[in-house]
């Protein structure tokens, strides 16, 4: 089973984002549970949401305490709460940042990664020029296909265009391709 | 058809496939996405012949029920926590009236302190209504639940309540099959009433009723919710002939051969437990589940032939009666009165107010029930420390102050201790 955290703010679609991932994976033929945590979700406060992926049936209800994979969809984050609470050593680390992950101080928690395990995705930068609002969850998804392979690209972008059918679907997978490439692009060159 | 949505959207769109008449919507969290999703399939039309009423309150939107079942419509209500609460003397009306009203409840604790998230509080609050009450363990459970509770208010004409887990199932988003319509249709027939107002044809509901029948009125909704513990097991066996899924029925066993140790629940914490189980099974621990769908009517004989035999059972339940204990840990002591060969009953109380229930935790109660057995309740990961501080202030301070906010100081104290740690 892989178990993915997200970290963000209330109003940056933290909760969509664990659902279209469960789509993405639902859509592979695998079993995929979304649940957000279930705080009282106001615009600006940090709020967490899991999404758990398998080849079976899940039957675990906890939520997710040692996660594979995390993204950080706020960097302010990092000094509010321990996001890193639970990952697992050999797991995956996604931030939403136009700043490198030295300037957030995060290269000593890159370095406890395996190799390319920790990303930065200027994820809000490319939502804002493609969608035209800064939300950054379906860039995240792209780029996180990229980073870890859990989902393919493509089921990402069928699951985006499902949930939104029409414009705002196209423009949210443009960026998520933007985002897939800008990651694809530093892995290859790495 | 295979769905990756919303547990609330599939509930309502199996509520949908039951055609109810009459809807009754009044929104509180965590039911409110279930009556969203019902208002949209009558506004498509997806739900056609459908009369869904936004009342104004929770008493109004059982009491609407009420009427529209009477009048001979299928109703349908769902609510949560205080909502229940609200509609108090409604609910007593439904079940002693005869009325099957089918009502989903979304389970949350009940205030104060104010609690939005998920317990069984409520469910509990109203166990002795007179209304048959069922636990879903999955969302899936809630599809396949709603569908049986049709069938099983209709047949006896008695109203179900179908208890699905606030937010942990509510607001999960899974893989879920929806049956077609068209094995739906067989399955719940046409609402045929055993009583009805009709204009053409007059009677009264709801006589007064003195010393010299109601303690007959009332043996007779007992004897119906009898009745139920033969039909749900029949309606379960039919439904799994038809869909070709295990759901509903009395209760499920798990891994329980040769177990020494069974552990009892209800709702979504089953698939948590099982995770637990199958980890412990591995470590030759002799332990298994009894997963108990039907709350009310309880089935004392079917749990009873579980658990003869076992050393230990632990009952994990999400409520607590103050001032006694376990409510379910307290039915299942009842059903094994009087048996020989019956296991020690051990009570945990868990997830009250939403606090998750890990399978560390677990593991480590179900071991120490093995090796450390206890009497009267355990409040799982109960912040003894906390508590502790909070009895001495009490003791020494007589304006000590409201409870709830001391105990939310010192948490956020203990915290900053931490965090200048």
């Amino acid at each position: 089973m892989l178990q993915v955290r997200i970290h963000g703010r209330g109003g940056q679609g933290v909760v969509t984002a664990a659902e279209l991932l469960s789509v993405a994976a639902f859509l592979e033929g695998k079993h995929a549970q979304a649940f957000p945590s279930f705080g009282s979700e106001r615009t600006g406060a940090p709020v967490v949401s899991f999404c758990r992926i398998d080849d079976k049936e899940i039957r675990l209800r906890e939520p997710i305490l040692g996660p594979d994979a995390l993204i950080v969809q706020d960097p302010t984050l990092f000094k509010a709460i321990d996001v890193f609470q639970g990952l697992k050593p050999d797991g995956y680390l996604l931030v939403n940042t136009n700043k490198g992950l030295g300037q957030l101080h995060l290269l000593d928690v890159a370095a406890r990664l395996p190799n390319g395990h920790a990303c930065a995705v200027p994820a809000s930068e490319l939502a804002s020029k493609h969608i035209g609002r800064p939300v950054p969850n379906a860039a995240l998804l792209g780029a996180f296909a990229a980073l870890t392979g859990i989902v393919h690209f493509h089921s990402v972008a069928t699951a985006i265009r499902q949930q939104f059918p029409g414009k705002i679907g196209e423009a949210n997978i443009v960026a998520a391709t933007a985002a897939y490439e800008a990651i694809a692009s530093q892995s290859a060159a790495a | 058809m295979l769905k990756q949505i919303e547990g609330s959207r599939a509930t309502a769109e199996a509520i949908a496939l039951c055609r109810p008449e009459v809807i009754c919507a009044y929104p509180i969290t965590p039911q409110t996405h279930i009556v969203e999703g019902l208002g949209e399939l009558v506004r498509t039309a997806e739900l056609a012949n459908c009369e869904f009423i936004n009342v104004e309150s929770e008493f109004a939107a059982l009491s609407v029920a009420i009427g529209a079942s009477a009048a001979g419509a299928r109703a349908y209500t769902a609510t949560s926590s205080q909502g229940l609460l609200f509609m108090a003397e409604a609910v007593y009306n439904a079940s002693g009236l005869g009325l099957p009203i089918v009502m989903t409840l979304g389970n949350r604790a009940i205030g104060a302190p104010i609690n939005i998230w998920n317990d069984h509080s409520d469910a509990m609050s109203m166990r002795d209504a007179g209304w048959m009450q069922l636990f879903a363990e999955t969302n899936q459970e809630a599809v396949d639940l709603h569908i049986q509770a049709f069938r099983l208010a209709e047949e006896l004409s008695m109203p179900v309540m179908v208890c699905v887990d606030g937010f942990i199932l509510t607001h999960a988003v899974e893989r879920i099959d929806i049956p077609d319509q068209a094995d739906v249709d067989p399955f719940v027939p046409p609402y045929e009433p055993v009583q009805v107002l009709d204009p053409q044809d007059p009677i009264s509901i709801g006589a007064m009723v003195g010393p010299d029948a109601f303690t007959e009125v009332r043996f007779l909704q007992h004897y119906k919710q009898n009745l139920a513990l033969r039909l749900l097991p029949e309606f379960s066996a039919e439904f799994k002939a038809r869909f070709g899924r295990e759901s509903g029925g009395l209760l499920r066993t798990y891994r329980t051969d040769d177990a020494e140790l069974l552990v009892i629940a209800m709702g979504s914490v089953n698939g948590t437990i099982k995770d637990t189980i199958d980890e412990m099974r591995a470590d030759g621990v002799r332990i298994g589940l009894v997963t108990l769908v039907s709350f009310r009517p309880f089935p004392t004989q079917a749990l009873r032939d579980v658990l003869v035999g076992a050393k230990h059972a632990v009952v994990i339940e999400k409520s607590f009666a103050i001032g006694m204990g376990g409510q379910l840990a307290n039915n299942v002591d009842l059903a094994l009165r009087n048996t020989a060969g019956a296991p020690q009953v051990h009570s945990i109380i868990a997830g009250l107010g939403g606090r998750p229930i890990t399978r560390q935790s677990l593991h480590n109660v179900f071991r120490r029930a093995l090796v450390q057995p206890w009497e009267g309740a355990h409040f799982l990961d109960l912040n003894e420390s906390i508590v502790a501080k909070e009895l001495h202030h009490v003791r020494k301070v007589r304006r000590s102050g409201p409870t709830a906010e001391n105990i939310l100081r010192r948490l956020n104290e203990s915290a900053q201790v931490v965090a200048a740690e």
